[in-house]
């Protein structure tokens, strides 16, 4: 296993995403000798996962069973110990093609965090590009440094604990993207284009709020970026659902009614299958938005050094 | 070679030898360098008005006419001085407000001063490039539904991925981006062979190509039934018809690349963006062309043997890459049905894999994923969408500029997983079933996971 490279079975000391069946999951170090329990009873690693392939059910002691997944990025950012509010694969996917990265790309970060922009940087720069990515708190640098050794990518990644704004990323002219995620990132501007290389590069700067969007760009555009645009993208989920709607008593005859629901349901489900009658009711096939959705993560400005 | 772009012809000579992200100012033909950031001449005439109740539109503010303004042209003025004219002839523009005269200044640079930035081809570009100028090539795929896609999929170097497009060969090349020359591509082509219009306009190297195979979707059903023979693949009727509908053995490069040549002027032509923002234009390779014209002269039947036996021996190797069933994804973002395509091209996938299907509409969405968990063998499937806001950023004037949603298409994605062939038949409710207590138990026993 790595984050980097997929591998077919499962082996000692990876990092496995153990799936327990929607939307819960949480990861796990395959260890000899170790177990985990779960709400289906036990997983013994020696035996019920190394070896095993990814992917496969495997069967607790309570007789539920789990799937065992490979780790990816995506499934890392959903999985990860929070230190820090975290960058989520919507923003994550824009950003990285924003930037323009792809393999051999040179990346600079701030702040590391808890690493969930971090491993998707580096899974997309693989296996000759590279990222510095700098975090001012110390704790949080040296988990991160923990993560990318457990990880088999701490090749790919440098972390330095400094502060980016006093001291910049520790690299000039070398990078071919900058990702700024500060509470003050105009402060950072000018270290951010001494990092790009001379011939140019793309920046991009998240923020949560306007004003600090507005005091970016003023910077940005005082240190000679181009291009520079904010924007802001959001996720929406569909639940799929089989939905039915009752035929309302119009006070008509038995077989008035029956015609009525057919034709209630065809214009708006040409022939669709699941639209039968049943009782009065009409059936169809939905997908509902979730009642809570995520309305703001923050604002994205990108722009360009040429 | 002349180029048509935004109402504006020139040619390229003289941009050669600059580096990406040079704008140049048009001249009558060719090209001339302008400095990069033009220092800001126009004095600002620092007087302003505060509100607009004394400005009527009586359209007699401009005192320069339509005549004039075209002398002016004619004359081969720059249109910096042509700016300034209008501003010194517009009896409101004193009266206005600082941030009115902002926006004016703007507009009259937009239409006068007609600066292009050439710049180099990427996803970014290219995604955004393809969803403002032609939305039906790519199915209306926005480029934000884009790099989803790419994310969820997890492409990178060394996957083996499978990639099922009719856009273009916009997806293609962004997964071969994303991947950087490392690893393969298997791309399942409808019709006479796959279309890679887009695919070109990227400048890969050719080395990129050396580990991307094509695979006709027709014999998928053939290669799944274990039926599948390239001997037979000559003789097939079918076939044989379309190997001569394109006329020379068909090598599909060059077919999407005489097709982009074919495509370009009129696309420029077609272009309807203002030309101070940054704009787009593809380098083109004019001895690519010019090599491939030549080849096409060459018509005999040799050559034509030798392509056809070429096209055999890619098409067995892709083939075998198939037979392998360990593709490290699959991307579909097609015209089709997706659910046929979903139920048949996920055999070739591994188990713990990602899946990514895009289609323009929500309804044949949630058909696949009815489809999917009746079938099994897939978690974690996710209908979703993303909408996109873009904002105008300037001192006291920063709001949202256009709400982009609806248009960029809906996306399907999961991860594969073993499937249970033992019970293949009755795992179906009972997965589902598993589904629904587990998230009972989940809240029940309250474990610490």
């Amino acid at each position: 296993m790595s984050f980097v490279e997929y591998g077919d079975t499962i082996k000692d000391g990876d990092t496995a995403i153990v799936f327990l069946g929607h939307e819960s999951m949480f990861p796990v170090k395959v260890q000899h000798g170790t177990v985990t329990q779960t709400k289906y009873g036990v997983i013994r690693h020696s035996t019920d996962l190394i070896g095993k392939k990814y992917g496969s059910k495997v069967t607790c002691s309570k007789g539920g069973w789990v799937f065992i997944l490979h780790p990816t990025p995506e499934l890392w950012t959903m999985n990860l110990p929070h230190r820090t509010q975290i960058l989520y694969s919507t923003d994550i996917s824009i950003i990285t093609m924003m930037l323009e990265l792809k393999p051999g790309s040179i990346v600079c970060e701030s702040g590391t965090g808890s690493g969930s922009l971090s491993h998707a940087l580096i899974r997309t720069v693989a296996p000759t590009g590279h990222l510095y990515t700098v975090e001012f708190h110390q704790q949080r640098a040296e988990k991160a440094r923990e993560e990318f050794r457990e990880h088999g990518v701490e090749h790919l990644v440098t972390v330095t604990n400094q502060d980016v704004c006093k001291n910049g990323f520790g690299v000039s002219n070398i990078a071919d993207a900058v990702f700024l995620d500060i509470p003050s990132p105009w402060e950072a501007i000018g270290h951010a284009k001494s990092a790009l290389k001379a011939e140019g590069g793309r920046i991009c700067s998240f923020s949560p709020c306007i004003e600090q969007v507005q005091r970016t760009c003023l910077a940005m555009e005082e240190y000679g970026f181009t291009e520079i645009n904010t924007l802001e993208i959001l996720l929406r989920v569909y639940n799929v659902r089989t939905i039915s709607l009752q035929i309302p008593d119009l006070g008509k005859a038995a077989e008035d009614n029956s015609s009525a629901g057919f034709d209630s349901s065809n214009p708006s489900h040409q022939g669709s299958p699941c639209a039968n009658l049943q009782q009065g009711t009409v059936q169809f096939k939905s997908g509902v938005p979730l009642r809570e959705v995520v309305g703001h993560t923050g604002y994205l400005t990108f722009a360009t050094k040429s | 070679r002349k180029i048509i772009f935004e109402k504006q012809w020139f040619y390229l000579d003289n941009a050669i030898g600059h580096i990406y992200g040079t704008t140049f100012e048009v001249t009558s033909g060719g090209n001339l360098q302008p400095k990069q950031e033009v220092e800001e001449t126009t004095t600002e005439t620092k007087e302003a008005g505060t509100d607009n109740r004394n400005i009527v539109d009586d359209g007699k503010s401009q005192k320069l006419t339509h005549d004039d303004i075209k002398a002016l042209k004619d004359k081969g003025i720059k249109g910096q001085e042509i700016v300034q004219q209008l501003i010194e002839n517009s009896t409101t523009f004193r009266d206005k407000t600082e941030f009115a005269q902002d926006k004016y200044i703007k507009k009259k640079k937009k239409k006068y001063e007609a600066v292009i930035t050439i710049v180099k081809p990427s996803t970014r570009i290219l995604s955004t490039m393809y969803y403002a100028r032609e939305p039906g090539k790519i199915n209306h795929l926005r480029y934000d539904t884009l790099a989803q896609m790419l994310t969820l999929g997890n492409i990178h170097a060394g996957n083996k991925m499978i990639v099922m497009e009719t856009c273009a060969g916009l997806v293609l090349g962004a997964v071969m981006e994303r991947m950087g020359g490392y690893g393969s591509i298997i791309q399942m082509y409808p019709g006479g062979g796959p279309v890679r219009a887009a695919t070109s306009c990227f400048g890969f190297p050719k080395a990129f190509f050396d580990n991307l195979h094509e695979f006709p979707l027709s014999k998928v059903h053939s290669l799944l039934s274990g039926t599948f023979a390239t001997e037979t693949l000559p003789t097939d009727p079918e076939d044989n018809a379309l190997v001569e509908e394109e006329s020379n053995g068909l090598t599909e490069e060059k077919q999407a690349s005489l097709q982009e040549t074919e495509e370009e002027p009129s696309t420029e032509a077609a272009m309807e963006i203002n030309p101070t923002e940054e704009q787009e234009t593809m380098d083109i390779n004019a001895e690519d062309v010019e090599f491939k014209e030549n080849k096409e002269n060459k018509e005999n039947v040799r050559e034509k043997q030798i392509k056809q036996w070429e096209r055999r021996k890619k098409l067995i190797e892709a083939a075998a890459l198939l037979r392998e069933k360990n593709a490290d994804g699959l991307i579909v973002a097609s015209k089709f049905h997706p659910t046929p395509l979903l139920l048949s091209l996920l055999e070739f996938v591994a188990p713990s894999r990602p899946f990514v299907v895009y289609c323009q509409y929500k309804e044949p969405l949630l058909e696949c994923y009815t489809k999917l968990r009746e079938r099994g063998g897939v978690i974690n499937l996710k209908l979703s969408e993303t909408w996109l806001r873009n904002y105008q950023v300037l001192p006291d004037r920063s709001h949202p500029k256009l709400t982009m949603s609806g248009g960029g298409g809906y996306l399907l994605s999961g991860i594969t997983v073993v499937l249970d062939k033992g019970k293949s038949d009755s795992s179906n409710p009972e997965e589902l079933k598993m589904e629904e207590p587990s998230s009972k138990r989940c809240k029940l026993q309250d474990l610490p996971c």
